[in-house]
């Protein structure tokens, strides 16, 4: 059985195991290795951080945002383990071992993801601070699609998927932009979307 | 948020044994629904048991014909799973029509099942709330209640379960597999999961304190139309006033559970016989008893149109 989090007042026990509640509200810290952006980071945390706390507070890597923190607006998606989901709903410790690719590790401003440049082109943005969590969502919902992912507006379930407004629309809902570049961000992924048909022989 | 010791057991014997020896622990699976809780200190859990780590993950075929769902498979997952897809339709699209991709590529099986309403009252931690906070009253009586139960509920609560997946699992007959800390394992018909409110609207389900649900299993496929309809206040990404989740026949005969409408998911099985006569028929036996709100009497006549809206597209 794998323990952690000896918290300050619990770490002269063997083991946390069904461990006395921490006295005092006293933070537990614990320790998590996880590979982000390509680079691996060892890291004590409070088990309370969330994966979102510990990229922003604790690895200095801010793109990802902080928009609601309880999960209803996207701000904070991240791709872990090739899937996107919000960070402010998971804890860091929960992601031992795991590959975490934020805005950051998507692309640089001199070399560009192709997300992030169809971003550009087709002003899928005003202030800008749903964005990261757009374009990480966005290229999750690109790779989901061609997994064959189904979602709500899919007529057949059993059919081959089709990159459309209606799906890109419905599949970006867990992303909330309060600038409301909604249309542009659809214009942008269709763009992305016709590149990789391009370049993928039919 | 309160601070907690955490571990990461790897037998499901292990994790149920640990949560059962200590009240204060709780499993975390995906983490979507009690996270979201402990950072408003609606839950707060002085030890977690991460239940990731015990192989709870699979979908595999079952002697019987059907389908056994393990509790940590993601809703991502078990709405694309090509078996379920193809013969447990309703599902696939009751998990779809939930939450929003990054959510359902963390939520679980059993997290799903076991989320918490979502009654303003109980997240208002300013306001009484008897499932919050048990006999401290109930805000919702005499607040906004236009999103709570209209039947089922009793003078302590008038919440609904939220979640759209329980809905579909209802209407297929699923049956909740679990362990205990003692290492007993039971299985509970879907039926008599989630619980009326009563007198004590803090218990959500039958489950017993460090009972650990491994799996969920589906009866074999029941052929028909599947559809799930659900009504909401915007078109994505939120949660159902009503829905409907229907498995329809060819010759009109089927089945029908309504989301939305109680503390658990609702079904009358006497009320199915009349399914081929119309949703009108059906939904005056379904919804018999009713006692809805000021606010919330809308969702009778919705409920009725809603699954007349269901029995059409079965037809098409
Ligand atoms: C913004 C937002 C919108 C949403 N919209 C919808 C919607 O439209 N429809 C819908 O249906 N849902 C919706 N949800 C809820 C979502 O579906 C749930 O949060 C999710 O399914 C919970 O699963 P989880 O694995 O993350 O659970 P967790 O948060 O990890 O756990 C939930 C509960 O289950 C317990 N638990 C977990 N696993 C087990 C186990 N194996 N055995 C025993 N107990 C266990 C935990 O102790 C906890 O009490 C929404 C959530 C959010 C944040
Ligand atoms: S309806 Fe239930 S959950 Fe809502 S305030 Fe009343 S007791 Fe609390
Ligand atoms: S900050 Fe995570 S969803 Fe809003
Ligand atoms: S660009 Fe301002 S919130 Fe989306």
């Amino acid at each position: 059985m794998v323990s952690v989090g000896a918290s300050a007042v619990a770490a002269a026990l063997p083991g946390a195991v069904g461990a006395a509640p921490a006295a005092n509200d006293a933070p537990v810290l614990a320790k998590v290795a996880f590979t982000v952006n390509g680079e691996k980071r060892d890291l004590e945390l409070d088990t309370r951080t969330s994966l979102l706390d510990a990229a922003r507070e604790h690895m200095h890597l801010t793109g990802s945002k902080k928009g609601c923190d309880h999960g209803q607006c996207g701000a904070c998606t991240m791709i872990v383990d090739g899937r996107r989901i919000n960070a402010c709903l998971t804890l860091a410790v929960m992601h031992q071992g795991a590959q975490i690719t934020t805005i950051e590790g998507l692309g640089q401003p001199e070399n560009l993801h192709p997300m992030q440049a169809a971003f550009i082109k087709h002003d899928g943005y005003q202030c800008g601070y749903c964005t990261p969590g757009q374009i990480c969502s966005g290229v999750a919902v690109l790779d989901e699609i061609k997994a064959g992912i189904p979602s709500h507006v899919t007529a057949d379930l059993n059919a081959p998927m089709q990159v459309t407004d209606a799906e890109i629309r419905e599949r970006m809902s867990g992303n909330i932009c309060r600038c409301g570049a909604y249309s542009n961000i659809v214009e942008a992924m269709t763009d992305v979307a016709d590149q990789n048909k391009a370049r993928r022989p039919a | 948020m309160k601070s907690f010791t955490y571990e990461r057991p790897t037998s499901p014997a292990q994790a149920a044994a640990a949560v059962s020896a200590n009240p204060n622990a709780k499993f975390i699976a995906g983490g979507t629904n009690l996270l979201d809780l402990m950072k408003l200190q609606i839950e707060t859990p002085t030890h977690l048991v991460d239940v990731n780590g015990l192989g709870l993950d699979g979908i595999e075929a079952t002697p019987e014909g059907g389908l056994r769902v393990g509790a940590l498979v993601r809703n991502t997952d078990l709405a694309a799973d090509a078996r379920v897809r193809k013969d447990y339709a309703v599902l696939s699209r009751a998990l779809l029509a939930g939450a929003s991709g990054q959510l359902r590529n963390k939520a679980t099986t059993a997290g799903n099942l076991l989320q918490r309403t979502r009654c303003p009252y109980f997240y208002d931690t300013a306001q009484a709330c008897n499932k919050r906070q048990p006999g401290s009253g109930c805000s919702a009586l005499d607040g906004v209640s236009r999103q709570l139960a209209v039947i089922g509920a009793s003078e302590a609560c008038i919440a609904t379960h939220p979640g759209d997946m329980a809905v579909a699992m209802r209407v297929l007959d699923a049956t909740v597999e679990t362990v205990d800390g003692r290492g007993t394992e039971r299985k509970i018909p879907i039926s008599e999961f989630h619980r009326l409110p009563g007198e004590r609207p803090e218990v959500d389900t039958t489950l017993k304190p460090g009972e650990l649900i491994t799996a969920v299993t589906l009866p074999k496929p029941l052929g028909g139309a599947h559809i799930y309809r659900k009504v909401r206040d915007r078109a994505s990404y939120a949660y159902a006033l009503v829905s409907v989740a229907a498995v329809v026949q060819p010759d009109g005969s089927g089945r029908a559970a309504f989301g939305g409408v109680a503390h658990k998911p609702w079904r009358v099985e006497a009320a199915e016989g009349e399914m081929a006569r119309g949703a009108k028929a059906v939904t005056a036996q379904v919804f018999a008893g009713a006692k809805p709100t000021h606010d919330n009497a809308y969702k009778l006549k919705l409920a009725e149109r809603t699954l007349g809206a269901a029995l059409t597209e079965a037809r098409a």
